[in-house]
């Protein structure tokens, strides 16, 4: 199967103009986060484009933007060389450009033959069902032969690696308008390897028949196989375009880190932590998923793409360093919380109120919280963190989300917290405040409280002591000192060699 | 993860399970409240009787298909009972001497229903807030126009509800012809597909590229006719109009489609299930009449039936995995 793959490659890759998408100098912003800077992308009929990047690179925003689920900020967009104003998924569809999207676009309470029918406006009138059945059933059968779906399932009732079969089938199924575009997007991180062999087998096919793929995926192997040309994001911009020939995983893995400057690691190597026992020492789950130690002061970090365990393992090492705690066998702990929306902030409280809520015990003068200890505690921990705001009876959603998360540091550090656990902290926060806190973390580290830090941006890693990078659920391998550098942690994210 | 051979039997079996606890359990409980009946009563089985024992019924089953459809969009309406009432009203007050007026009050007012579905989709409001707001709208308009009962029904109308169509009772007829065209516009056709499954996962169908706001102003359009349809043969049926005649059926039509297999979670409904439901929840009345039981019992008797189908949905569909 894979000397047919390259064989179709080179052809290919050197068909040059008209392309049947392109973007030109494309922004998006959400808000004061620029998703996208200035991207350029273009794909030719029948061409495989690999898409890599790490989380947050901007990858699923561009695509999106090509679907028309979301609007760009500004840009030239050119698909079937006609210039588009603004592009909807309903004009997306008819012109033939389909997208599998990460989380199913698909209805559960439907049959595989209804949710069929919603892309294709042309499946109505009598005998629609049956021309649906059969249209699914057929796509099905040619992607992925002897699978047993049937198109009267529902897919509620299938397990997720059959409805993410389905999801792709229905993009490669053809009413009254040929397919000439499909963004596949982490099509294969549901699928089994044979599946996954069967999809890309497709895709080859599919681009000699001249529809082009858009291919994104973390497995680096996929996308050496089966695409012409390779497009890294990072931050929102493209760094780097290569024809697939030719390049190797080491390289592409150095241009996925190319724009990082090598800079001075500020963690430490406290060597072997057997000096001190440890503060948290969580055993590993099966094997290959390593334990997790804590030492007091040490500045521990949780690497990896975004889902891969990392925040059910934090929510885990909490529950357990919190009924040490209450045995007296640990140091009490505290949780900061990313999502500040929904699980940090309480939305209609003061500052002070919400700074003070972890440490009431210590603020009770017979039994009632003494406003006086509140209002001083507050303030002295927002002034450490040079919260901007008025005074610290202001309401918290006056604030900028920076200073909101600043105020939930506060918390966790104005707590006699001795462990405090990050839960990707930093996102959507202003590089200056970024810096402000990595220091305020490490001066905290040196008198001893130590630090679980989660977070998906890799230059973040590199303040921590040591790193558990997660893969798949497991925390499959630790870094430790001068290993602790941008390369070194794409590599290991991106599972070493071969997923 | 999955290889190329699935383990077919669990879907199938699943979907079996599933069709049968939400059209089943309806059917098995309103058989056994008409088994009961005729057993007590063995005059009701006749063409007459059953006339009398379902005649109530014809409103209800139009209020409950209307709220299925909203509680398939993943909405509630809690004012379901008052828009009948208000309709009820108006019919009884101008249909008869100026039918013009009465058409377009009623033209407006579903207007404005289809306005509130449009506000709760665009400002992302809860439509359980929303709906009991618009309930006293639609109370307070009826007040206004008739503050105590009156009024009169055109006698067409009450004739129309009063004729003897052959081989079936005239609610017999309707129940059964609601329950058919509800079932072909949106379990078969091939619009009700994309229906259900605004209803389930709009993201996947706005994707798909439908317009989810035209979806669901054809969905809301629809309900308020039907809460028409329910207005108008209420009053067909009490010959007047009182704006507090239909409270009831606002946790009632609610009720219904819950026991004919819908559920809260959107995209789920069944409208020959509610049709029963809507059946049995006013048979449950005169069930207990026949029994003896105070007035006072029923709408506690009619929760008990409520929560003895849903329990059994409980025991038989989801005790698979």
């Amino acid at each position: 199967m894979v000397a047919s793959l390259a064989a179709g490659r080179f052809d290919c890759s050197v068909r040059p103009i008209p392309y049947i998408l392109e973007v030109h100098d494309l922004h998006k912003s959400f808000g004061g986060v620029h998703a996208l800077q200035g991207v350029d992308f273009r794909i030719s009929p029948g061409e495989v484009v690999g898409l890599v990047g790490h989380n947050g690179a901007g990858k699923s925003t561009l695509m999106n933007i090509l679907a028309g689920t979301i609007q760009r900020s500004r840009g030239e967009f050119t698909f079937a060389e006609a210039r588009v104003g603004t592009w909807n998924p309903h004009q997306a569809q008819a012109h033939g450009l389909r997208c599998v999207f990460q989380e199913l676009s698909l209805c559960g309470n439907l049959t595989l033959a209804e949710n069929t029918r919603i892309i294709h406006p042309a499946l109505r009138g009598p005998g629609w069902r049956r021309r649906a059945s059969r249209l699914i059933d057929d796509t099905l059968g040619m992607i992925f032969p002897d699978n047993e779906l049937r198109p009267d399932m529902q897919l509620a009732d299938l397990p997720v690696g059959a409805r993410q079969m389905v999801e792709i089938a229905r993009a490669f199924t053809t009413t009254d308008v040929p397919v000439r575009c499909v963004i596949l997007d982490e099509p294969t991180s549901a699928l089994g390897y044979e599946p996954t062999q069967q999809l890309l087998a497709h895709v080859r096919r599919a681009a000699s028949s001249g529809i082009s793929c858009i291919f994104i995926t973390h497995r680096l192997d996929e996308i050496m196989d089966v695409s012409d040309r390779v497009v890294v994001m990072v931050d929102g911009g493209v760094v780097a375009e290569r024809p697939t020939a030719g390049l190797t995983r080491p390289q592409l893995v150095g241009l996925m880190g190319s724009i990082e400057v090598p800079r001075e690691h500020r963690g430490q190597d406290r060597g072997s932590l057997k000096a001190e026992p440890p503060v948290i020492d969580y055993p590993g789950g099966e094997a290959g998923d390593l334990p997790i130690r804590v030492a007091p002061g040490e500045i521990v970090g949780f690497a990896g793409l975004d889902g891969h365990g990392q925040r059910e393992r934090l929510r885990a090492l909490f529950f357990a360093a919190r009924r040490r705690a209450a045995h007296g066998l640990a140091p009490p702990v505290a949780y900061v919380a990313g999502d500040r929306g929904t699980e940090g902030i309480f939305a209609l409280w003061s500052i002070a109120e919400n700074v003070t809520i972890c440490s009431l015990k210590g603020l009770r003068r017979a039994g009632l919280i003494s406003p006086l200890g509140e209002r001083g505690l507050a303030q002295r921990w927002s002034d450490r963190l040079s919260v901007k705001a008025p005074s610290v009876s202001t309401p918290i959603l006056e604030l900028s989300g920076g200073n909101q998360q600043k105020v939930l540091f506060a918390r966790a550090l104005a707590s006699d917290a001795g462990i405090v656990l990050l839960d990707d902290p930093m996102r959507g926060v202003d590089v200056a405040t970024k810096q402000e806190v990595y220091g305020l973390i490490r001066s905290e580290a040196g008198r001893g409280r130590s630090f679980v830090w989660y977070t998906t941006e890799v230059e973040e890693l590199t303040n921590c002591d040591r790193l558990y990078v997660f893969r798949e659920g497991r925390a499959a391998v630790e870094l430790r000192g001068e290993e602790v550098v941008p390369a070194r942690i794409l590599d290991a994210s991106f599972g070493g060699h071969s997923d | 993860m999955i290889s190329a051979g699935l383990p077919l039997a669990r879907p199938l079996r699943l979907a079996k399970r599933r069709e049968a606890a939400q059209l089943g359990l309806p059917t098995v409980a309103l058989a056994l409240m008409l088994t009961l009946i005729i057993a007590m009563r063995p005059a009701v089985f006749s063409y007459f009787g059953v006339t009398l024992l379902f005649k109530l019924t014809t409103p209800l089953v139009f209020a409950s298909l209307a709220q299925m459809l909203v509680i398939m969009l993943g909405d509630i309406d809690l004012s379901n009972g008052s828009f009948v009432g208000l309709i009820s009203c108006v019919v009884a007050l101008y249909l008869k001497g100026a039918p013009l007026l009465a058409g377009s009050i009623i033209v407006g007012v579903i207007l404005a229903y289809v306005g509130f579905g449009l506000l709760i989709y665009s400002r992302s409001l809860p439509s359980i807030i929303v709906t009991l707001g618009m309930s006293f709208i639609w109370l307070g308009t009826a007040i206004i126009l008739l503050p105590a009962p009156g009024g009169s029904a055109p006698d067409w109308l009450v004739q129309f509800m009063s004729w003897r169509p052959p081989l079936l009772p005239l609610p017999i007829w309707f129940a059964i012809a609601a329950a058919l065209a509800g079932h072909f516009a949106l379990g078969r056709s091939s619009y009700g597909s994309v229906l259900r499954g605004a209803g389930a996962n709009p993201r996947a169908v706005a994707r798909a590229g439908w317009s989810l706001i035209g979806i669901r102003a054809a969905i809301y359009a629809a309900a308020a006719m039907l809460m028409t349809l329910a207005g108008a043969t209420l009053t067909g049926l009490t010959t007047s109009g009182d704006p507090n005649v239909a409270p009831g059926y606002t946790l009632l039509s609610v009720g219904a489609v819950i026991l004919g297999g819908g559920t809260f979670t959107g995209g789920i409904v069944s409208p020959v299930g509610t049709v029963i439901g809507a059946l049995t929840l006013s048979l449950a009345g005169s069930l207990l009449s026949f029994l003896q039981v105070s007035p006072t019992w029923q709408s506690g008797a009619q929760g008990v039936i409520l929560l003895l189908v849903l329990a059994g949905r409980v025991l038989v569909a989801e005790r698979v995995s």
